[in-house]
């Protein structure tokens, strides 16, 4: 007899059921695209080889599995393409995360500070936005910068300028963008661990001595760490691989990884050197979700 | 005036503070308002330096509001709060001379036990060594040496309450504030704490002030206790002339159990008033230092004064003080320990209370239920209310 157990059978199918999860949607996809990446590029549909055909026997199987080459990272690390691009997206990540922890950070702080009852409010005006489709949103950016829109007529009506300037197609308008859509990812982690905090604690510090201003430097600040942490990381990594936004509002003449991996895909249908790329933008960003999930443990283990 | 009566006036002077002395801290009318609730009602109060004074009262009294305008964590609507003759009312909280130690600690959760204690010195400007040196005596004081790198999560409940002391002593503030200090420590730990924190304030000489609902805790550690009820100040007094001399109804039945019987004025004996209760028939009464003004006044007598007996006091001597004797049966009996209490229910229908210690081990004639018994009291046992 099996030793008892607290958990139902139905119970015991439901604690299964993320891991199933993971392993059919994001596992086997991912060995799918790793398996690509070790292929090579051939006219055909689909359009790399070898194909695994179950049906062909042992030895083509064997043979399939022999012609798999690591050259598509090799031309990854030889093409300065490949290596811009993600110079570039890391860049453009990191500044943009920059900009928006310095955003948000403010709007977080002033939310918390709120009365109760004015807190979902806020909290509702930070979310609503996002009830919009994301992509009407970026073209009302679009028609908001571009030479005749919104922001050049205004300047021109103010008399602040006397010809349109160039806005759209700049890193300017992409980092624009960038931070207009992420705000919120900034914003609830950190609103989340300021509201959290215990209001005695800053009177304790202004007791102790401590001005408005020591007060936050000394306790607010250091005590909202792992929401800026978390807010960071839950902007940076999806920045990094970002495609739509640098598409539409940034310049042509540099891209970001998730564009050069697109034009790869569907422009060369070069798909073993796309899927390359995507393992390569993977690994890259290891890193980061490691020190995310470590922070969220960290923070649920302070919790208890 | 001779000489002899200057003399025999300062031997006479009855007030531990002579009158020119100016107290270290004084509210004069102080109110606060939150919205169109009085939370402190013209609350005047003088608290002298060395004095271990306690804020007793209901939750929602103003006890915690009155402690927080002294912090400076409150700003009151009307009146004034002195300090050393200086009102500090408008004072900012990180530039008092006072500090608090919070209810539930506010310990800084990312700070160690060492830099908790010394965060009140660095922000003083203090330097190194001597933060140094005050941290280990504060820590020594309070009996913590070993954690000084812990931090607040790593401690248990009783060491934290000490962190938060060693805190907000640190600086040697000229009053030290105690929110409920102890409500959340359990019962053996929070009778300890007491006596160490009373002997604390000997020895350190600090003018300590805690708010406290628990008035056991109050009069285990105060000095003098102020009372409150809705805002107001309803009783300040030391801890025996609350509980044996209560100024009203209310503070008698706020501090400790009470009976309580209601009745009118009737002439008496000299040195004794009369009052005949409804509940209780005529109950003779010690005649009070105040003369009595209303007609109707409230008899209060503690449960332990009322002693019950098979046959009412035999004694002859017993007698010629005019005992109060009531005839009831007992209807609950309720045995704590150290003492029992029960009730008798009157021939009249009122229910008493009665507690008695049990001197004795072996008790074999306690008085059990249904059982008839007399209950008696002495006129200097009760206290009249007029209130």
């Amino acid at each position: 007899m099996s030793a008892p157990s607290i958990f139902t059978r139905p119970a015991r199918i439901a604690a299964i059921a993320p891991y199933l999860w993971m392993v059919l949607l994001f596992l086997v996809p991912f060995l799918f695209v790793l398996k690509i990446s070790l292929s090579q590029t051939a006219i055909a549909q689909p359009p790399y080889l070898p194909v695994f055909d179950l049906t062909l026997g042992f030895a083509a199987i064997k043979a399939a599995f022999a012609s798999l080459s690591l050259d598509n990272f090799r031309l990854l690390l030889s093409d300065s393409l490949y290596l811009s691009s993600y110079l570039r997206s890391l860049v453009v990540a990191g500044v943009s995360t920059a900009i928006l922890l310095l955003i948000g950070y403010p709007i977080a702080y002033g939310m918390a500070r709120l009365p109760q009852r004015w807190q979902s409010m806020a909290m509702m005006l930070v979310i609503v936005p996002f009830w919009t489709s994301f992509l009407i949103r970026i073209y009302a950016w679009i028609n908001i910068l571009q030479h005749d829109g919104l922001l050049n007529k205004t300047l021109l009506g103010l008399h602040l300028i006397s010809a349109p300037l160039v806005w759209l197609s700049t890193d300017s308008a992409m980092v624009l963008g960038i931070v207009y859509s992420y705000l919120p990812f900034m914003i609830l982690p950190l609103y989340a661990t300021l509201a959290r905090m215990e209001p005695a604690l800053l009177e304790a510090a202004s007791d102790l001595g401590a001005s408005p201003l020591a007060a936050f430097w000394l306790v607010t600040f250091p005590l909202s760490l792992p929401g800026v942490g978390a807010g960071c990381l839950l902007c940076f990594i999806p920045i990094v691989g970002e495609f739509v936004i640098p598409d539409l509002l940034a310049g042509s003449n540099s891209m970001m990884i998730g564009q050069t991996l697109w034009l790869e895909f569907f422009t060369n249908r070069d798909w073993p050197v796309a899927s390359a790329a995507a393992v390569v933008l993977l690994a890259l960003l290891l890193a980061p979700l490691a020190l995310y999930d470590r922070l969220q443990r960290r923070q649920l283990e302070s919790a208890r | 005036m001779g000489l002899t009566g200057i003399m025999a006036e300062e031997i006479s002077a009855p007030a531990p503070h002579a009158a020119f002395d100016v107290p270290l801290l004084r509210f004069d009318a102080v109110v606060k308002k939150f919205g169109v609730v009085r939370a402190v009602d013209g609350v005047s109060l003088d608290i002298w330096a060395g004095e271990f004074f306690a804020l007793l009262g209901p939750s929602g009294c103003g006890k915690t509001t009155l402690l927080r305008m002294l912090a400076g964590f409150e700003t009151p609507d009307e009146g004034r709060i002195l300090l050393e003759g200086n009102d500090i009312a408008r004072v900012l909280p990180h530039q008092r001379p006072v500090n608090m130690m919070f209810q539930n600690y506010a310990l800084f959760p990312h700070l160690s036990v060492r830099d908790n204690i010394a965060f009140g010195l660095k922000r003083a400007g203090m330097p190194r060594p001597e933060i140094d040196a005050r941290v280990a005596e504060m820590v020594a004081l309070v009996k913590l040496e070993g954690l000084e790198e812990r931090r607040p999560d790593q401690l248990s409940g009783g060491q934290k309450q000490r962190v938060a002391l060693a805190r907000s002593l640190a600086r040697r503030p000229r009053v030290l504030l105690l929110d409920e200090p102890l409500a959340a420590l359990d019962k053996k730990l929070r009778e300890s704490t007491q006596a160490e924190l009373l002997a604390l304030q000997r020895r350190l000489g600090m003018t300590f002030i805690i708010v406290t609902h628990d008035q056991e805790e109050a009069m285990t550690v105060a000095d003098r206790i102020g009372v409150m009820d809705q805002g107001r100040l309803e009783q300040v007094a030391r801890p025996r002339e609350l509980y044996e001399a209560p100024n009203s109804r209310w503070i008698a039945e706020f501090v400790g159990d009470v009976n309580m019987f209601e009745g009118q004025l009737v002439p008496g004996e000299a040195g004794r008033l009369a009052v005949a209760t409804r509940d209780a028939g005529t109950i003779m009464v010690a005649e009070p230092r105040q003369p009595v003004t209303k007609a109707i006044v409230s008899v209060a007598i503690r449960p332990e004064k009322i002693k019950l007996s098979r046959r009412g006091p035999a004694s002859d001597a017993i007698n010629a003080h005019a005992i109060n004797r009531l005839e009831g049966v007992v209807t609950d009996v309720s045995y704590l320990g150290g003492l029992t209490t029960y009730k008798v229910k009157l021939d009249t229908g009122a229910v008493l209370r009665s507690s008695m210690a049990n001197t004795a081990r072996l008790d074999l004639d306690a008085y059990t239920m249904s059982q008839r018994v007399i209950a008696w009291f002495t006129p200097d046992d009760c206290v009249v209310l007029e209130q």
